[in-house]
């Protein structure tokens, strides 16, 4: 990839009969930043992290991810990106290695790989005891966590974060943001979506969605400047309030 | 093919370790087709019936004694002529034999115009009892009357066993609902809990994530197959009497058929529950009335018949009736089979369209 960027958003249009759901957003993010995707239920998030993983189609307006285009590249565009949602994405009726295999073959890793992933990836979480355990038996924070690493099981150039930590106790959040720092510093990019504003401030920029719209974006400092607003809290509740549809 | 592999393999391990839905697949259709082969017998037995004889002759003697001796009668006994109305209608019996006083004579063709030498009376409130009671009774009758018996022939299954009946309908039954059922409450799960998002975001396509679904599902029914014809032939003793091949591959492509139609409806069905209703509700009242498990085909108006067309289990349980019961050729039940084919390949289709086309 020549480009500096691993996201470029480009004019992105989504429209759902008359009713745009996404509205005409440009944005680049770098290789290596960790991008805060915020805006309030409806505004257009999830439609917008659908089309950036390929998984739906833009009416117009361009997006290459990861130097893919998402409209004529989508299968290949998936080998290079991983994605966690807010619901939980591992099988809680498998156990913590049969899941890992399971995402290692989706992505076609040899058996050696995967297995050498799988016990390095434990090692990591200081979990090794645990892989022959029922994923649903494991608790909650642990889950999420594990989640994130076989989301990168592939080493993903970008990971699509949406809502990763909801419902998470605020330790359990600390140390999720440690993976994703980690990450960051193996060169992975990442897009995160969240409800909490003291997460935002993890990233070294933020959007905020309204309306289908980007209404504001840039880092933290420089938006709480811009709307002189005390913190991030302030920020996205001055911006969402210039809401207009329901 | 390894991705495929790998989601065959977490398929299986899913389906093993729910032990609850795997019990219940595997012991029903084991224990419908009892239950229904066995304990529900719609043979007749017992059929309680008296006899009016003013001059008991050794020929009238006869008769009464071959009826009485038969498993599916028991004689209660000789009656006058005013008692035998009263006899049937409080239900003490269901036949009267009514000889005339010039039977021998008359059986004997000496007095051509006095009229029938045994005169039959049949409680047929219940129509079912009276046909069939009505066809026994011919039979034993026809050997010992000679001209003057209905010339009754009853073919294939002359014993009229019910077991011979219902194996092939369960079957049409158990398979098509256990099936659809499983796979289409598989699918909507993923997409309840959100596993399906995750997998559609990967390069897994989604032919390939929904077909691997299908292979331990397949493999399950097949064991179940296996199991309801060792059961038939063994336990229940039906003949299975046409060719073992044709009978097993017509059974494997319904079992395809009926988890590419559950495929079908988890692209409809939004949520457990829903998919459940469909595939349990939905199919059960067509299946039951339409196919011709129990109700004959033949014998409903134009347009149900018409509407049975659609009904797949029809068609596949009047190949197994012919195959297993009649022993017919491959050639006899090729409409059946490629009527099958068909709609198999068309569910397939139009299944993997919706599930590919509601992710764009």
């Amino acid at each position: 990839m020549a480009s500096d960027y691993s996201i470029e958003v480009d004019h992105l249009v989504k429209q759902f009969g008359t009713f745009r759901a996404v509205n005409d957003i440009s944005f680049n993010v770098r290789k290596g930043e960790i991008f805060g995707f915020l805006g309030a239920n409806g505004a257009g998030k999830t439609t917008a992290i659908k089309m950036l993983c390929g998984l739906s189609k833009p009416t117009s307006g361009r997006a290459l991810v990861a130097g893919y285009d998402v409209k004529s590249q989508a299968e290949q565009l998936k080998h290079h990106i991983g994605y966690m949602s807010q619901l939980f994405s591992l099988y809680d009726d498998l156990t913590v290695w049969e899941n890992i295999q399971l995402f290692a073959g989706i992505y076609g890793l040899d058996a050696d790989v995967t297995r050498r992933k799988g016990r390095e990836m434990l090692k990591y979480l200081n979990f090794s005891s645990q892989a022959d355990v029922l994923v649903r038996d494991i608790p909650l924070g642990w889950r999420q966590k594990l989640a994130f690493l076989v989301a990168t099981i592939q080493d993903p150039d970008i990971v699509f974060l949406d809502e990763p930590t909801s419902g998470v106790d605020p330790v359990t959040r600390r140390q999720f943001w440690e993976l994703i720092y980690d990450a960051v510093d193996r060169g992975t990019t990442i897009f995160v979506t969240t409800h909490y504003m003291d997460e935002a401030e993890y990233c070294n920029r933020v959007s905020i969605m309204v309306d289908g719209q980007i209404r504001a974006m840039g880092s933290v400092s420089d938006l709480e400047r811009q709307f002189s607003a005390p913190d991030m809290q302030g920020v996205f509740k001055t911006v969402a309030q210039t809401a207009t549809r329901q | 093919m390894k991705k495929f592999l790998s989601f065959v393999l977490k398929e299986t391990v899913q389906l093993l370790r729910d032990k609850r839905t795997l019990l219940v697949v595997i012991a029903m259709p084991t224990i419908l087709v009892l239950i229904f082969g066995f304990a529900i017998s719609i043979e007749l037995n017992n059929l309680d019936f008296v006899a009016v004889d003013d001059h008991p002759t050794a020929q009238t003697e006869q008769i009464v004694n071959s009826i009485a001796n038969d498993p599916y009668f028991t004689f209660k006994g000789y009656k006058s002529h005013d008692e035998v109305y009263n006899t049937l209608r409080d239900g003490k019996a269901v036949v009267a034999l009514v000889f005339d006083s010039d039977f021998d004579a008359k059986l004997a063709g000496r007095n051509p115009d006095g009229g029938a030498p045994l005169q039959v009376l049949f409680d047929a409130s219940n129509p079912n009892t009276a046909t069939q009671g009505l066809d026994y009774l011919g039979n034993i009758l026809q050997t010992r009357l000679g001209a003057y018996a209905p010339n009754i022939h009853i073919l294939y299954n002359p014993q009229l066993k019910s077991a011979y009946n219902f194996v092939p309908g369960i079957m049409g039954f158990v398979f098509i609902l256990i099936c659809a059922q499983m796979t289409a409450v598989s699918i909507v799960r993923e997409k309840e809990t959100g596993t399906m998002e995750v997998l559609l975001m990967s390069p897994a396509r989604p032919g390939m994530i929904v077909l691997a679904k299908m292979v331990p599902n397949f493999v399950l029914c097949a064991i179940n197959l296996a199991a309801i014809l060792m059961i038939s032939r063994y336990v229940l003793g039906v003949p299975l009497a046409g060719s073992l091949w044709a009978i097993n591959g017509i059974s494997l492509i319904y079992i395809v058929l009926s988890l590419a139609l559950g495929m079908f409806i988890s692209t409809i069905a939004s949520d457990q529950v829903t998919a459940i209703i469909i595939a349990g509700v939905g199919l059960l009242v067509p299946v039951l009335m339409l196919s011709g498990m129990i109700f004959p085909v033949e014998n409903m108006p134009d347009w149900l018949q018409w509407l049975s067309t659609v009904v797949p289990a029809r068609w596949y349980i009047d190949a197994m009736r012919r195959l297993m019961i009649q022993g017919v050729a491959f050639d006899t039940v090729r409409t059946d089979t490629l009527i099958l084919v068909a709609m198999t390949v068309f569910f397939i289709i139009v299944a993997l369209r919706k599930f590919s086309n509601r992710i764009q």
